[in-house]
């Protein structure tokens, strides 16, 4: 009854998905590495950035279509 | 009930002249094979026009075909596109031409769209009418723009040099925004503006408008200035949406095409030639369709980059 008057939250059932590999920080992780590519991509200063733009772009768009299949 | 009777009425009627062979086979089919049944057309359809040209140009990438001589042998070149495409310095001109443009749009865009809506937002006598006036642009096609503005910008006959002229006091025909090479990417700059900043005034509204009022009753209490209840309250919390639509026009300008191709071409030179325009040239004036194709698969990856971070803020922004 004092639980119910306290409001105390439901127990969430508990995962075994590692904590640094759920979906919230993987996807903040691949959406820093699709904004790198895309600033390598468009920045004027070095060729060389210009040139890893693609991959660097690439492998942060399939990350994120991975993680965000991913347990929350 | 009328609705419920017209309603039923109509499944009846629908149910009579349904030819008794489809009825009976309709009828054995279990609902998760009906909806199967509804949805593959869809489903064709979005594979014919969409995914198999993605996947005819992704394989294509990867040759050294050319749209113009169809019976040519067609070689595997690997990833030899890709890499003359990233070493090309004159793609990366364009690239940086692109950035350039969609950099000043977006600012511009974003502070004059800020500025709008704050504005239609104090409610004042009319505002409604306003409001639809300065919507319109947005509602034009693009074509349509970039024809009625390639004709006020001409030098002899435009308004627009006559309106600069009579604020400045240049003669009208001193100058020529769509040749002159320091002018044309403003010019570009100035109609999509035009355009595109009702958009980002309406995205902004409605980050305005989901302010709580108590917020702004409780900051009067303590005696907050406006201009700090501007800077503590609503630049906070309308910034979600202000990043939201600056993503968007991010991603719009990024592929723009159809203004600069009317406008410019890419002219003068290769001054406004953004990426878009560098790709048709390659596909449609070399006939480099190996090598375009690659290009196209690279702003592809790119734009659809831009449209997961595009996703993740408005999930933000819906959970707010």
């Amino acid at each position: 009854m004092s639980e119910i008057i306290q409001g105390s939250t439901p127990e969430v059932a508990p995962t075994r998905w590692p904590r640094a590999l759920r979906r919230g920080p993987m996807e903040t992780v691949a959406t820093i590495l699709i904004a790198a590519g895309v600033l390598m991509l468009l920045q004027p200063f070095a060729l060389v950035l210009y040139t890893y733009s693609f991959v660097t772009t690439l492998a942060g768009v399939v990350m994120f279509t991975i993680v965000s299949k991913f347990p929350d | 009930m009328t609705n419920q009777t017209g309603l039923s009425g109509l499944v009846d009627r629908a149910a009579l002249v349904t030819p008794p062979v489809v009825a009976r086979r309709v009828r054995g089919l279990s609902e998760r094979a009906i909806a199967w049944l509804f949805i593959t057309p869809t489903m064709l359809l979005l594979l014919a026009i969409n995914i198999f040209p993605l996947i005819w140009t992704i394989r294509l990438s990867f040759t050294n075909y050319r749209a113009n001589r169809p019976n040519a042998a067609v070689l595997d070149v690997g990833l030899a596109n890709y890499q003359s495409i990233l070493t090309d310095p004159d793609v990366w001109a364009a690239m940086t031409v692109t950035a350039r443009f969609v950099f000043w749009s977006i600012l511009i865009q974003t502070m004059l769209g800020f500025t709008l809506a704050w504005l239609i937002d104090k409610k004042f006598r009319g505002h409604g009418l306003w409001t639809t006036l300065i919507l319109l642009p947005m509602m034009l096609s693009p074509a349509v723009v970039g024809n009625f503005w390639t004709f006020l910008y001409q030098p002899q006959t435009g308004l627009f040099n006559y309106v600069v002229s009579a604020v400045t006091g240049a003669p009208a025909s001193s100058f020529q925004m769509l040749a002159q090479v320091p002018l044309a990417p403003w010019a570009i700059v100035i109609v999509d503006t035009w355009m595109w900043t009702p958009y980002v005034m309406l995205i902004c509204l409605a980050g305005l408008r989901s302010i709580p009022d108590y917020i702004y009753e409780a900051a009067e209490v303590d005696r907050a200035s406006p201009w700090r209840q501007f800077w503590s309250i609503t630049l906070p919390m309308a910034l979600p949406f202000i990043m939201l639509a600056v993503l968007f026009r991010g991603i719009e300008n990024f592929k723009m095409f159809d203004m600069v191709n009317l406008l410019t071409g890419g002219g003068p030179g290769s001054t406004t030639e953004v990426a878009s325009i560098t790709l048709k040239r390659e596909a449609f004036e070399k006939w480099r369709t190996g090598y375009s194709s690659a290009f196209a698969i690279i702003l592809f990856v790119t734009v659809f980059g831009l449209a997961n971070i595009y996703v993740k803020a408005l999930n933000r922004v819906k959970s707010r």
